[in-house]
């Protein structure tokens, strides 16, 4: 087996093109074994591309890849019977029911016909697929297709496993479900490497996160600190516009950012200094001493696009990308009387 | 349960020998195939029921109106064929069945475990032999109730059945690369009005005597000709060959074809599975 000193996935300097388009530009990974890696990036940011790198799909131009200890070039054979992978959409197939997928994976890793059925029945047991088992893949909802794309990478509990953006397009039970099946493999010392467009996600499970942009790492480390690296965004808006210029003056004061006025909108916005946190019900206190009359105010963690507006200082939302990732970052949105 | 995830829980057994790996992932395979034939019984009933209309409208509709050459019974001279369409056919299946498999990302999936590429890949083709034997089988039944006999004994039949097999196998492995190299299922579809043309300029529902001198070379060289004329010739079935040299050596046509065919796709298919997307 490999040795536990060292990272369970390792990729330095990993470059690759396809025809004129570098998907990745010197991509370099590291991560310890029994943690929790996450992907962050928008799309056709090299996520994917990182995934079929390490899964030996895609054999890489320049740079090396360890996995499990094994090169993943020379030594892919190895490497693959140390390895899960749940790619972007369910790899199943969808003429067969759930059970026998499992059932047909489970010999293809050379369970043997007996044990790949038990394991089939066990993780369907397990994970509350139990029932839909013998119903055929293509009668199952999203949800349940991607439950049990998770659960054909779990097939040989694999030390290593891949996920490519496990919870997209799902909904939040179904991420949540997601979410706690991944922390308690990594709770069992499973190495996980995930890919996410949302901050939020990573925030959740991953133990650090790499924020990919054009191929190549642009931040690295424990979400707590990339998300300390940039501040909330704050926002009031006013019944009266008059009170626009006084709110300005109050949320720069508090924040130590320059706020922005929105007069068609009648709001006023800020981005807090990093560090900087500013706590709603001082906040109204502030307004109320000034008179102001606050329709709505709002506090809002940062996003992914918070992030690279701050990595990169362009947004996210490029190459048609979706709001998706500030949707559901406004969860967190707060709400004054 | 604590431990079900656990890395410890389920370990692969002592790594096989090569060829236990080729002949077990082969048989896996062929499972995964027979198994999805047992839930969608249309598919089944398509192939069987496919022959049998053809029977109807080649045999009884344009037969009536067609002469062979030389005399003999219209539908005697159609069933090889039918026989030798039903083998090129397969095509089909494993072109879709792969082009469906890369898009869903089932593929990459089989690619990164630890498995035999060319078993994978076997164990479809097979699995596709045994339906199809089920599916000649038929077609000579309803074939045998429209009129049709084997002429020259059971060991030429079963000759003449060989070969079809063979194409049909050949076949299998072309539709697999192909399957693989356009990777999408709607394409595969596409494609699959290429073959239909390719199907009609053969000796297959009428001889090639007839035919504009260009085409009637593009016919008589179609490697599902050899496979027709072949029939014909073992079947003791009516036939009008003419003098091009697959026509004249039709048994042999077939094997090289076959042969040539298999050596160019079936290794190309399994380098494009192994080095898919790379
Ligand atoms: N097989 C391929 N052939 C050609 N170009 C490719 C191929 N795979 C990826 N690319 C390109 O490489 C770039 C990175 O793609 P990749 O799929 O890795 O991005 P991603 O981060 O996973 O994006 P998404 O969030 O949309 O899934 C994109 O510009 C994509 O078009
Ligand atoms: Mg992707």
């Amino acid at each position: 087996m490999s040795d536990t000193a060292r990272p369970a996935i390792e990729m330095a300097g990993v470059q690759k093109r396809f025809g004129s388009t570098e998907a990745l530009r010197g991509l370099d990974l590291t991560v310890p074994a029994g943690t929790v890696c996450g992907l962050l990036g928008p799309n056709g940011a090299g996520k994917t591309t990182a995934v079929r790198v390490l899964a030996t799909l895609v054999a890489p131009d320049r740079g090396t890849v360890r996995v499990a200890g094994h090169d993943a070039v020379r030594d892919a054979e190895e490497v693959r019977r140390a390895i899960g992978l749940a790619g972007q959409h369910a790899a199943l197939d969808e003429g067969i029911t759930g059970r026998d997928n499992l059932h047909l994976f489970g010999r293809l890793h050379r369970l043997g016909a007996r044990r790949a059925r038990e394991r089939a029945d066990e993780l369907l047991t397990r994970f509350g697929l139990a029932e839909a088992g013998d119903r055929l893949v293509r009668t199952y909802s999203g949800g349940m297709r991607r439950r049990l794309d998770l659960i054909a990478s779990l097939v040989t509990s694999p030390p290593v496993l891949f996920l490519d953006e496990p919870t997209t397009g799902l909904d939040p039970r179904s991420r949540q479900e997601i979410w706690n099946t991944v922390k308690e493999l990594a709770d069992g010392g499973t190495t996980v490497l995930l890919t996410t467009q949302y901050l939020e996600e990573a925030d959740r499970l991953a133990d650090d996160v790499v924020v990919v942009d054009h191929g190549a790492a642009i931040a690295t480390g424990p979400p707590a600190r990339l998300k300390a690296a940039i501040g909330s965004q704050v926002s009031v808006t006013l019944a009266d516009p008059a009170q626009l210029a006084a709110t300005a003056v109050v949320l720069s004061s508090l924040s130590g950012g320059d706020a922005r006025i929105d007069l068609a909108e009648r709001t006023v916005t800020v981005l807090t200094t990093p560090g900087v946190s500013v706590l709603l019900p001082s906040l109204v206190r502030e307004l109320d001493g000034g008179g102001i009359v606050a329709e709505d105010v709002a506090v809002r963690r940062p996003s992914l696009d918070d992030v690279f507006l701050a990595l990169t200082g362009e947004g996210a939302t490029r190459e048609g990308a979706t709001r998706e990732g500030a949707t559901q970052e406004s969860a967190a949105t707060g709400r004054a009387a | 349960m604590a431990t079900a995830v656990h890395p410890v829980a389920a370990h692969p057994a002592a790594r096989p020998s090569a060829g236990g790996r080729l002949a077990s992932d082969t048989w896996t395979s062929m499972l995964r195939v027979l198994l999805n034939y047992r839930h969608s019984p249309g598919l089944l009933a398509a192939s069987l029921g496919v022959p049998v209309v053809m029977v109807v409208v080649f045999g009884y509709v344009f037969g009536s109106a067609m002469r062979v050459p030389g005399g003999g019974d219209y539908r005697e001279f159609l069933m090889p064929g039918l026989f030798a369409m039903v083998a090129t056919n397969g095509i089909m299946p494993t072109m879709v069945g792969a082009a469906r498999d890369v898009g869903r990302g089932v593929t990459d999936r089989l690619r990164s475990m630890p498995v035999s590429r060319t078993g994978l890949l076997l164990g479809q083709t097979l699995a596709d032999l045994l339906v199809s034997v089920v599916v000649l089988a038929l077609l000579a039944l309803v074939g045998l109730a429209a009129g049709w006999r084997a002429r020259h004994g059971l060991a030429d039949a079963l000759g003449a059945f060989a070969l079809l097999l063979l194409f049909r196998f050949v076949m299998t492995w072309a539709g697999t690369l192909l399957g693989l190299a356009v990777g999408r299922e709607e394409a595969a579809g596409q494609l699959s009005v290429v073959v239909f043309p390719l199907a009609m300029v053969t000796n297959a529902y009428v001889p090639t005597g007839g035919m504009p001198g260009w085409l009637r070379v593009v016919a008589d060289w179609n490697p599902i000709s050899s496979v027709v004329e072949a029939a014909r010739e073992l079947f003791g079935n009516p036939a009008a060959p003419g003098s091009a040299w697959p026509m004249q050596h039709a048994v042999t046509a077939t094997l090289l074809w076959s042969a040539v065919l298999l050596a160019v796709c079936g290794p190309l298919a399994v380098r494009k599975f192994a080095t898919h997307g790379r």
